[in-house]
């Protein structure tokens, strides 16, 4: 559209030239207007993450101001404000925002490659291995706590390598390895339903609390593993998301315009991957949050391209906001992966509903 | 060599393979239908003790009260097997229609809300209502059902363009996860519901009687008949919406009767069995490998082929655990992946 507008059409005599750069005058406008946009949303999605991070830090039983707050945090508080801020609350809001940023940039890259909003990790398969390892994990094994979260990880990795080896074939076309997924994820999802009827109905509770994500169990311990793999894959994503905007094309036509196609859908399953089973293993498979952050952020930057850092930060905001709302506002307390969805699934709706008013349907 | 001879050059040999393909398909059909029915016998004939072909045969046609088989027969496999191969048809049929209508392989009935909106009535009723019986279930799940895939309609279809494919996925998923939340928080709080709901949530056709039979036979015979004419509607959806429009269909009544079409599938059968999810899903590919993206023949096909997978699925659950019984659903998980799996390696994939 805009190359059609800006671009080489023969100008011919003075009028056509006042008509050409009338028409640049409005195509220049309207792309400063949506590049803007893209730099003044995550900027007021970060200044949205600093104020809830304030929140979770400050508000509970035990209120600690944000002077006391800042203090324990530069080492200098007191042993009280030190236990709640260093022991509680940090863990808990950093995984939040860390949770929620991996599985929205995960949910995000696979939307993107495969085309198709539908196609988040929780349908392809990936958080399916690991609900069923961690299932096993506690229902049969009786284990609990950081051997769960191993267990998940693993149950991951398993699941997605055995998806795309079943996909393989002279490479692994989009479509085949969502369609094995979707077999793959069938067969997982049996085996949860079966040992959750079979279980004692405590046990299958305590396994039902996992299934839904929660940050009940957030630790200092679990913080460092799970930082250390972020530092790793995050920025591993951003670099690989560059041949998300070719892949998108098609793989004919992605090819043609030299991505090499087999190699970055790899390299992204990998990431997607990755991040997805670091999210789950901290804080179980907190439902909705890969699905909804691609849109929302889309709808957001009313771009057309792929905003993964806005995804990311969507996914933060979307995990630390459920966990503020249901760790205080509520009046029982309930697991965040319950909240996310609640959260996360009006806004959808109230932005799916509001674009079509102006004319930006989906 | 002149322009218009052309069509004739090319009409000759492709008139011939048109007709084979649509005969062979035929025979596919009838062989299909004619497993369907041997399934029917099977599924009649085992169980927790096994009776022969020639009782099954007397229980159906001379009916003998005093006899223990033909009363096993008549009262405890004869609902579930219709309940099977109408709960088959309807699912697969409305995986199929949902597939046509947001033009999207990954959509199954379950998102229009139908499984979201079932579940979180169920538990509604069991918690609030205190129903236990799976004949009271039924009401419960089908308003929810209804209620559920309205909102879902209503919400994407706000706006100028109507219910286009993205936003009806969207709102469907979203509104789904929304229902979804409130159901697990009231599970969560409530043990006592989480017990009773747990064995509806995996979909079973044990414990189903005649009468969940009876009440629910009209909706899925209503909507199976609904779909079958559907065809034509969703080949020309598939196109586009421009191009439908172009070609001079009404794109928002062909996508409303599609709708209404799946919540009456999906609906009652989740109200008579539960969440079934994966037969919706997988079913429409498999026909679409067997016949071809052509809709008017991946319906029919859908509609004999998701009772083949049903029905086999419950007798070998009923196999397998003797004398107690593994649900259907699982076994339709277990049973069809790795076909399903197998197939999609195999075969050249029908794009949507």
């Amino acid at each position: 559209m805009t190359a059609v507008l800006t671009g080489r059409r023969p100008t011919r005599g003075a009028v056509r030239v006042e008509a050409d750069t009338a028409g640049v005058e409005v195509v220049r406008r309207v792309r400063h207007r949506l590049r803007r946009r893209t730099v003044v949303v995550p900027l007021a999605l970060l200044m949205f993450l600093l104020v809830m991070f304030c929140l979770a830090l400050t508000v509970g039983d035990f209120p600690v101001s944000v002077q006391q707050v800042w203090l324990s945090l530069t080492g200098r508080g007191t042993r009280a404000t030190d236990f709640i801020v260093h022991e509680l609350r940090l863990p808990r809001a950093v995984i939040a925002l860390a949770v929620g940023a991996c599985f929205g940039l995960s949910g995000a890259i696979f939307q993107s490659m495969m085309r198709n909003p539908l196609a988040s990790p929780d349908i392809i398969g990936i958080t399916s291995g690991a609900s069923a390892a961690a299932v096993i994990a506690i229902l049969m094994l009786g284990l609990s706590g950081f051997a769960i979260s191993a267990f998940a990880f693993a149950g991951a990795l398993i699941t997605a390598l055995a998806i795309y080896l079943l996909a393989w074939k002279q490479g692994v076309a989009g479509y085949r390895l969502v369609l094995v997924g979707i077999g793959i994820a069938a067969m997982l999802g049996a085996i949860i339903d079966y040992l959750l009827t079979r279980a004692q109905i405590w046990d299958a509770q305590v396994a039902l609390l996992w299934l839904t994500g929660s940050l009940n169990g957030a630790s200092a311990a679990e913080l460092r593993p799970l930082l250390l793999l972020m530092v790793i894959v995050v920025p591993l994503a951003l670099w690989a998301g560059g041949a998300l905007g070719g892949l998108q094309l098609g793989d004919d036509a992605a090819t043609s315009i030299g991505v090499r196609v087999e190699r970055s859908r790899l390299l992204l399953i990998l990431i997607g991957v990755a991040l997805a089973s670091i999210a789950t293993a901290a804080a179980g498979p907190v439902g909705f949050v890969a699905f909804v952050s691609g849109p929302i952020a889309r709808r957001l930057t009313h771009g057309t391209g792929i905003a993964l850092v806005p995804a990311a930060l969507v996914g933060a905001a979307v995990v630390i906001t459920a966990d503020f709302v249901g760790q205080h506002l509520l009046p029982v307390q309930l697991p965040v992966g319950i909240l996310t969805a609640a959260v996360g699934a009006p806004f959808l709706l109230y932005l799916l509903v509001r674009s079509n008013r102006i004319g930006h349907g989906g | 060599m002149s322009v218009t001879e052309l069509p004739r050059l090319r009409a000759a040999p492709v008139e011939p393979v048109i007709r084979q393909r649509a005969s062979s398909r035929t025979l596919g059909l009838l062989g299909c239908a004619l497993a369907v029915a041997v399934l029917c016998f099977l599924n009649l004939a085992i169980g927790a003790r096994v009776t022969p072909l020639g009782a099954v045969w007397d229980a159906i046609f001379h009916y003998d009260q005093a006899d223990t088989d033909h009363l096993v027969i008549r009262e405890l496999r004869l609902p579930r097997t219709i309940l099977g191969v109408l709960v088959g048809a309807a699912l697969g049929m409305a995986g199929a229609v949902m597939q046509g209508v947001t033009r999207n392989p990954l959509a199954d009935p379950g998102i229009l809300g139908v499984n979201a909106g079932a579940s979180l009535l169920v538990v509604i009723g069991i918690s609030a209502f205190g129903v236990t019986s799976i004949l009271g279930y039924v009401w419960f799940a089908f308003a929810g059902a209804a209620v559920a895939s309205v909102v879902v309609y209503s919400v994407a279809a706000l706006g100028r363009e109507g219910a286009t494919p993205v936003k009806l996925a969207l709102a469907g998923a979203a509104l789904s996860a929304a229902f979804g939340a409130v159901t697990s928080a009231m599970l969560l709080l409530d043990q006592a519901t989480f017990d009773q709901f747990r064995f509806w949530a995996v979909g079973s056709l044990s414990g189903r009687d005649m009468s969940i039979v009876v009440q629910i036979a009209p909706f899925l015979i209503a909507g199976c008949l609904l779909a079958l004419c559907l065809g034509r509607v969703l080949n020309t959806l598939s196109l586009g919406e421009d191009v439908a429009r172009g070609l001079g269909a009404n794109v928002v009544l062909s996508r409303g009767v599609s709708a209404g079409a799946v919540v009456l599938l999906c609906g009652a059968a989740t109200a008579a069995c539960g969440p079934i999810g994966f037969v919706g899903l997988t079913i429409p590919h498999v026909a679409r490998m067997i016949a071809g993206p052509d809709y008017r023949w991946v319906l029919p096909y859908s509609m004999v082929l998701a009772p083949i997978l049903l029905l086999a699925a419950d007798i070998i659950g009923r196999v397998v655990a003797r004398p107690g019984e593994l649900q259907v659903a699982i076994v339709t998980a277990f049973l069809g992946a790795p076909v399903f799996i197998a197939l999609v390696r195999r075969k050249k994939l029908a794009e949507l």
